[in-house]
């Protein structure tokens, strides 16, 4: 049966808001989170950084190290696997440098010792020689072409000749004749952007406790976004067979994609085998901003024509993002989402990947995506203001529809582009009167979204209450919406569910907790796996009765003749069933394993009021709307919640957050004091809209929603500063020196 | 390096310990009384996840020498809740949903106590202005203000 054939119109409890079922841990300090477990005889163990920004690095000696009180190993490249190719020598190389440091805090020894300070003494006693070289931190600057070349033979085969070394990947899409198209303008603009690196900024620092002895089996427990890829990726850079690695995933602190890769856990693995004890790492602050994954930077050149009365004629975009000393930067995702809401006859988009001295870039919440939208929805604005239309009648105008040939090449499926913009034109917000100083902004945004490989159980006790496991770690409420749907599809009462996140040893293989996927894949997944107990149920009630299997149907959570001509029985319930298991063939347990198509893509529309100060240059957001289609909200908190907390985000990231490095390379503001995320007083409450156009492709309609929320804000925001300052910001963050000199140099030329 | 003793009280139990003279309240909290509901977030003082109280005041357990709370009265987290009776505030926020990972949480839910001891009817502005010392990433505060606000009115009710 197609998926959207199942698709339910009526719900009992999807779309109720209930208690999350892991509240009460949550709110009394019970919650074991990463850095919350111990082992009887546990080493703690500590990094040491590199300072430099690119060195040779001469030698190690650890002999000093080794000789003080306390410390029990110290592990260095060579502890690691040896024959690692391609992402997984990418991988390895991040989390261990060999002959060289790449940018400042990468790592190049590890030490465990009996105590954390034992651990973080004995790094001062490890004895480094560095060579330290040329570097460059610029996206633009490590394209030219004097810049130092960051490592030779990186660049794939896409790349078109004569480019520098450090441009490592190229991306072309789209499809007709933009110049064809610029030509049939009234007005086109070009415009030149910039974001800065933007951490994911998770409250809680990478931690792991690592088990593993000279047998090669292994114990790991660590806050990740993926556990069984953690399994794949650690057995791959120590050598050892992924099954005989357990990993457990722990509560985890905040990810949105900056804890999909591994970072500590191999290295924590590595001194364990060495010393044949528990070993636990976790990351300082300073750790996490230097030597973890913040998203790229980027520098974005966008062209788009329109003619008078607000149709978009061609738009083309230019893309460069660095993603550290390694390949991976998400310009095709910058160049695949920047016209994704536009319906057009020509676009074109081109992309770089740049490598250069920083940390090796990690997912940030629709990675790529905010960035594109900056520029295009900035230019947008300025096509409206100049030739004086509405911002949310042009987009309407230009907007993609259920079959619009998308900029990136499918044709789209059924969304909710044009129902976000509808909602956003009628909210009291876009037609409430503005001050002098203020201004108003407006922006779409475009996620994907994705499915990947998911597998789910779900198992009756005697009793007739379900267990659901699934393999993906719940990152935002995620064990909320699964008990929902369970219960929705089961016909039970959400309390009789209890959802657990099962270890690497206990399911098949779970995609990580990335690309909004969790309330779409293991939810359907669950409501699969619930299907499939639902079959085994009527089965049992079958044989009870005596009649044929296909003459039982589950309805309301019991077993009931499928009509007069099946016999005149009782309906059995799920707990009356579920009662004799043992009796009428054993254990019942439901389960799915799939690879889903369908994810649904997803679209926002944003609304946001500033003021500008023109004396500080500071900016005050006065008021914050998101409207968003999600599909199906399972439980429409979180939704929410996913709303508010990608639009906070993307405040921070437009407003005050960027990585800032110093002539030397190395990173200044490595700490949350510089390095500022918004704090309560910096915001207004966010208002939320939630549209509901089902995503064919889930039997509940859901799409994913935690990554759009991210999309529109850096645009929304810069336009809305725009036409409060009355001057174009093209630059992120619009922190208070920007926008200051963004005035002079609008007031004196 | 010789150990310090320390005698304390946490969440109203008489407690001693030993402790490296360099050593955090949180780390002695953590890793020496196994009391890890106290997050540490940054270790610098800059994100609250660590709030606990010391004498009545609430301060950042990564910020105290562990040697500090030799005769003090320690709270956290773990004291908030009256055996299987959870607090005004924590109720609240599992109502209005007012976390998503749950790490910034026991810092937040600390402060907030803090503030409702204190301002029996704060305002919005005073709920964010008195949270401006703990960071979330994840919900943009919205849910947190309204679950804080609904508690200090049901607290007012039931006085």
């Amino acid at each position: 049966m197609p998926l959207d054939e199942a698709t339910h119109k009526e719900f009992k409890v999807v779309g109720t808001r209930p208690l999350r079922p892991d509240g009460v841990d949550k709110v009394t300090g019970r919650a074991m989170f990463g850095a919350d477990m111990s082992a009887p005889g546990m080493l703690h163990a500590a990094i040491l950084r590199s300072p430099h920004a690119h060195a040779r690095i001469v030698g190690i000696d650890v002999s000093r190290a080794l000789a003080a009180s306390g410390v029990k190993a110290v592990v260095t490249r060579p502890d690691f696997a040896g024959d690692l190719k391609g992402e997984s020598w990418n991988v390895l190389e991040n989390v261990m440098a060999s002959d060289r440091a790449l940018y400042d805090g990468h790592a190049v020894a590890a030490v465990a010792a009996t105590t954390q300070l034992a651990a973080r003494d004995a790094l001062k006693l490890i004895d480094v020689e560095y060579q330290p070289l040329p570097h460059v931190t610029d996206v633009d600057e490590a394209m030219r072409k004097e810049a130092p070349t960051i490592r030779e033979g990186v660049a794939d085969a896409s790349v078109p000749k004569g480019m520098h070394p450090n441009v490592v990947r190229y991306h072309e899409s789209g499809h007709g004749d933009v110049e064809k198209g610029f030509q049939e303008a009234d007005l086109v603009l070009e415009r030149k952007f910039r974001t800065e690196a933007a951490h994911q900024g998770y409250i809680e620092p990478h931690a792991c406790l690592a088990q593993m002895g000279p047998d090669s089996k292994g114990e790991l427990w660590c806050c990740t976004q993926g556990h069984f890829n953690v399994a794949k990726v650690c057995a791959s850079l120590l050598g050892i067979d992924a099954s005989q690695l357990r990993v457990t995933a722990s509560e985890i602190g905040g990810g949105f994609g900056g804890k999909t890769t591994v970072f500590i856990e191999p290295v924590a693995l590595a001194l364990s085998r060495k010393t044949n004890r528990p070993v636990k790492i976790v990351m300082n602050r300073a750790e996490v901003f230097r030597a973890t994954g913040p998203t790229s930077s980027s520098s974005i050149n966008v062209k788009i024509g329109m003619t008078k009365n607000g149709r978009i004629t061609a738009g083309e975009g230019e893309f460069r993002l660095q993603g550290g000393a390694f390949p991976g930067s998400p310009m095709e995702f910058a160049a695949m989402c920047a016209f994704a809401p536009y319906s057009l006859e020509h676009v074109r988009n081109v992309g770089w990947d740049v490598i250069c001295n920083r940390p090796k870039q990690a997912a940030y919440r629709a990675p790529g995506s905010p960035m594109g939208a900056f520029a295009v929805e900035s230019v947008i604005d300025e096509l409206c203001n100049e030739l004086g239309l509405d911002t949310i009648e042009v987009r309407l105008k230009n907007a993609s529809r259920e079959g619009t040939k998308a900029s990136f090449g499918p044709k789209f499926d059924r969304i909710g582009l044009v129902e976000t913009l509808e909602a956003a034109k009628a909210h009291p917000h876009y037609s409430a009167s503005l001050k002098s100083g203020q201004g108003r902004g407006v922006s779409c945004g475009f996620w994907f979204n994705h499915s990947g490989e998911t597998a789910v159980s779900l198992a009756l006790s005697e009793d007739g209450t379900v267990s659901v496991s699934v393999g993906t770690p719940d990152i935002g409420g995620s064990r909320a919406s699964i008990g929902l749907m369970a219960a929705e599809a089961l016909g039970i009462d959400y309390e009789k569910v209890r959802t657990t996140i099962a270890d690497t040893a206990t399911l098949g293989y779970n995609d990580i907790s990335h690309g909004s996927r969790v309330t779409y894949a293991s939810g359907l997944a669950t409501i699969k796996a619930a299907s499939d107990t639902i079959d085994k149920l009527c089965s049992r009630a079958a044989e009870e009765w005596g009649i044929d299997r296909e003459a039982v149907v589950w309805e309301e959570g019991h077993a009931r003749p499928a009509g007069p001509n099946a016999g005149d029985f009782e309906p059995m319930s799920l707990a009356r069933i579920a009662s004799r298991m043992g009796r009428t063939g054993g254990p019942i347990v439901g389960h799915y394993e799939t690879t889903p198509e369908g994810a649904g893509v997803s679209f926002a529309t944003h609304l946001v009021d500033a003021e500008v100060d023109r004396e500080t240059g500071a900016t005050k957001i006065l008021r914050y709307t998101v409207v968003q289609d999600a599909g199906k909200a399972i439980h429409p908190s979180y939704v929410e919640g996913q709303y508010q907390g990608g639009a906070a985000q993307g405040i921070g990231w437009a407003l005050n957050e960027e990585y800032i490095y110093g002539e030397d390379g190395r990173l200044q503001n490595a700490g949350f004091l510089d390095y500022r995320i918004p704090v309560a007083s910096d915001l207004p409450m966010i208002d939320t809209v939630i549209i509901e156009v089902p995503n064919p492709g889930h039997p509940y309609g859901v799409r994913g929603v935690g990554e759009t929320s991210i999309c529109p804000p850096l645009a929304a925001i810069a336009n809305a500063v725009s036409n409060a300052a009355g001057v174009r910001l093209t630059e992120l963050p619009m922190s208070p020196p920007r926008i200051l000199k963004a005035l002079d140099e609008a007031e004196n030329g | 390096m010789s150990m310090i003793h320390v005698r304390t009280t946490v969440n109203g139990d008489e407690i001693e310990f030993v402790c490296d003279p360099r050593e955090t309240m949180l780390d002695a909290l953590r890793d020496r009384l196994a009391l890890t509901g106290a997050k540490e977030g940054c270790g610098t003082g800059d994100c609250g996840a660590c709030s606990i109280t010391l004498n009545g005041r609430l301060v950042c357990a990564c910020l105290m020498l562990a040697a500090e709370a030799e005769g003090g009265e320690i709270g956290t987290v773990e004291g908030i809740a009256d055996g299987e009776n959870l607090h005004a505030l924590q109720r609240k926020f599992l109502e209005h949903a007012a976390l998503q990972c749950g790490v910034c949480t026991p810092g937040i839910l600390v402060a907030a106590k803090s503030l409702l001891e204190r301002n029996k009817n704060p305002s919005e502005t005073e709920i964010r202005y008195w949270l401006a010392g703990n960071l979330c990433r994840c919900t943009g505060y919205d849910k947190i203000v309204r679950a804080v606000s609904d508690a200090a009115q049901e607290l007012r009710e039931c006085a």
